[in-house]
């Protein structure tokens, strides 16, 4: 694990952003924090420019959907410090009929594409982005494939519903 | 970055030339498009369009069970497919706390590091080609094969491999897999060495390579990147070093790092990890000697299909390959990330499981997709010649690009 203990870690985190970030958990020693999406930006760049935290490498960014959540859209951002050697998740919830969130483009170049994938699969509309197209679909596709109402295969087929196999 | 080239002409003069460099061009290795906009033969300006075979990997796994998903990461990046298999078996048992014994994670070591070698083999070979040297190309493609056969003593298939299990392997090692490793580290050093000796000093590659595409260290860690681009920047930063899974801890390596990030950083740090790669193999081979022969997967019997012969003569047995076989062994109500280091860079898994017998979310971090969006704006300002060099140096792998 790293230099820092998750303890350490909420302790700054929370003297910085009081009563803004509340902890989902610690699954697998990844600390796991959910914002709303007005603070994440300041919460992004002063984790990334904060001398004894530096998580200066954004390891990824993508999206989850929760069809029976009132908030239904989740943006998970992934950060890594490679001073201390800590990672750390920050999660966003979005309400499906105003799906925004600032960019964060404007903190790392990276977050680029994976804002772009995560608007092409989920609909997600990251707000200030310079270049918010469809990346890996076609571009007149209009559904959000990776939503979960979006089907696999064919909805009609039904040599694979569940109650053939006894489930 | 800017707007789309055919869509925005930006030329009022109409002096510039557009460029569609891609999708299939002999250059480009793989199913890559830019358009760019051509000032004689220099780039003014390029736009990536990526996803021509985006299979939906994403969506296709919340829709299988665990064990079945391994077969997709085979065709994640397809040069270095058991590096992805295992990445993905050790993400899931991570999420079920499977331990496995020392005996699977050096058998997993030797041949995640075979892997990355044969990745490595092509993409400095490549470049080589790519530079006017088809020799080096040759000479080494010749070990990659030597590798293939290894992986096919092993579990049977050469390219994509699904090679391993959740647990383990799905047979033991024989001797005659153990038989051509020691072949392949006796052959293989000479030929690398070779391979360096032709180009390392070689006049018409340092002049193609050096100073190309330089890549500041703030720079890559900006967009992201990992693996040996990253490392030829300067960053020292590996996966394996600084969260080490499968034992790698026990193993004795150096992380290579270069300094300007150019294309022939990139190559030399490619060629050390080679050489380290072989360390490694040499090192496990040696502590695989104090473990005991049989054990070739960790004692998981909800989660690791028995043999088959087991499952006709055994009650145990076909009731846990029926319980494997239709998904009803509970798992874990949680989330994880793993990240492995491929040959590539970090290549991450990212599940969320809702207990069920199929993920509920997975998304893959894949380097070559993180790596490859600077192409563009850092190919603005250069010669078309070296542009077609940077793309060769980033080893950007179409599968891995558009999952």
């Amino acid at each position: 694990m790293g230099k820092i203990t998750n303890e350490e870690l909420l302790k700054k985190i929370n003297m910085q952003f009081d009563g803004q970030l509340t902890v989902i958990g610690e699954p697998f020693g990844l600390l796991t924090l959910e914002t709303t999406r007005e603070k994440i930006i300041s919460i992004l760049s002063w984790l990334k420019t904060e001398p004894s935290l530096q998580f200066i490498y954004l390891t990824d960014i993508t999206a989850i959907h929760y069809p029976e959540q009132e908030k239904q859209i989740g943006v998970i951002y992934h950060l890594h410090s490679l001073v201390n050697n800590v990672r750390i998740r920050i999660k966003v919830f979005l309400d499906e009929n105003d799906i925004h969130i600032p960019t964060a483009t404007t903190v790392w170049d990276g977050a680029n594409w994976m804002e772009r994938e995560t608007y092409d699969f989920f609909g997600v509309l990251f707000d200030g982005h310079p270049d918010l197209r469809r990346i890996l679909n076609v571009d007149d596709m209009t559904a959000f494939p990776m939503r979960k109402e979006f089907p696999l295969e064919d909805p009609n087929r039904v040599d694979k519903k569940d109650y053939f196999f006894g489930r | 970055m800017q707007n789309h080239p055919v869509y925005s002409d930006n030329d009022p003069q109409n002096e510039l030339s557009t460029l569609n460099l891609g999708p299939t061009h002999p250059a480009t290795h793989g199913v890559f498009q830019n358009v760019l906009q051509l000032d004689g033969e220099r780039i003014v300006s390029g736009v990536s369009t990526i996803g021509y075979i985006h299979r939906a990997f994403e969506k296709i796994a919340e829709h299988r069970p665990f064990y079945q998903i391994t077969p997709l990461t085979d065709r994640l990046n397809y040069c270095s497919s058991p590096i992805n298999n295992m990445g993905w078996h050790m993400t899931v048992e991570k999420l079920l706390g499977i331990e496995t014994p020392k005996r699977v994670d050096y058998l997993r070591v030797i041949i995640m590091e075979l892997a990355r070698i044969s990745d490595h083999i092509i993409c400095n070979g490549v470049l080589g080609v790519d530079t006017g040297a088809f020799t080096g190309f040759l000479y080494m493609m010749e070990h990659r094969e030597a590798i293939y056969e290894i992986y096919e003593e092993v579990c049977g298939s050469r390219l994509t491999t699904n090679i391993g299990r959740i647990g383990g392997f799905e047979r033991n090692f024989n001797t005659i897999a153990f038989n051509k490793l020691r072949k392949f580290l006796k052959d293989f050093p000479p030929v690398l060495k070779e391979f360096e000796s032709l180009f390392n000093r070689n006049r018409i590659f340092v002049d193609r390579t050096k100073g190309v595409a330089e890549v500041t260290a703030e720079q890559a860690l900006s967009f992201s990147w990992s693996g040996p681009l990253l490392r030829a920047a300067g960053v020292d930063y590996d996966v394996r070093e600084m969260e080490p899974y499968s034992s790698y801890e026990d193993f004795d390596f150096e992380v290579p790092v270069g300094e300007k990030g150019d294309v022939y950083a990139r190559f030399l740090v490619r060629n050390e990890e080679m050489w380290q790669s072989l360390r490694i193999i040499e090192q496990a081979l040696v502590k695989l000697e104090k473990e005991p022969t049989d054990i070739f997967h960790a004692d998981v019997p909800e989660f690791y299909l028995p043999p088959k012969e087991e499952v006709y003569n055994n009650m145990e047995a076909l009731i846990y390959h029926f319980k494997i076989v239709m998904g009803e062994v509970p798992t874990p109500n949680t989330e994880v990330y793993h990240s492995v280091e491929g040959a590539n860079g970090e290549l991450g898994f990212y599940l969320v499981n809702d207990g069920g017998r199929s993920p509920y979310r997975l998304h893959f971090r894949r380097p070559s997709f993180i790596n490859y969006q600077m192409y563009a704006p850092m190919s603005r300002g250069m010669l078309l010649s070296d542009a077609i060099i940077n793309m060769s140096s980033l080893n950007v792998i179409a599968g891995e690009l558009d999952a």
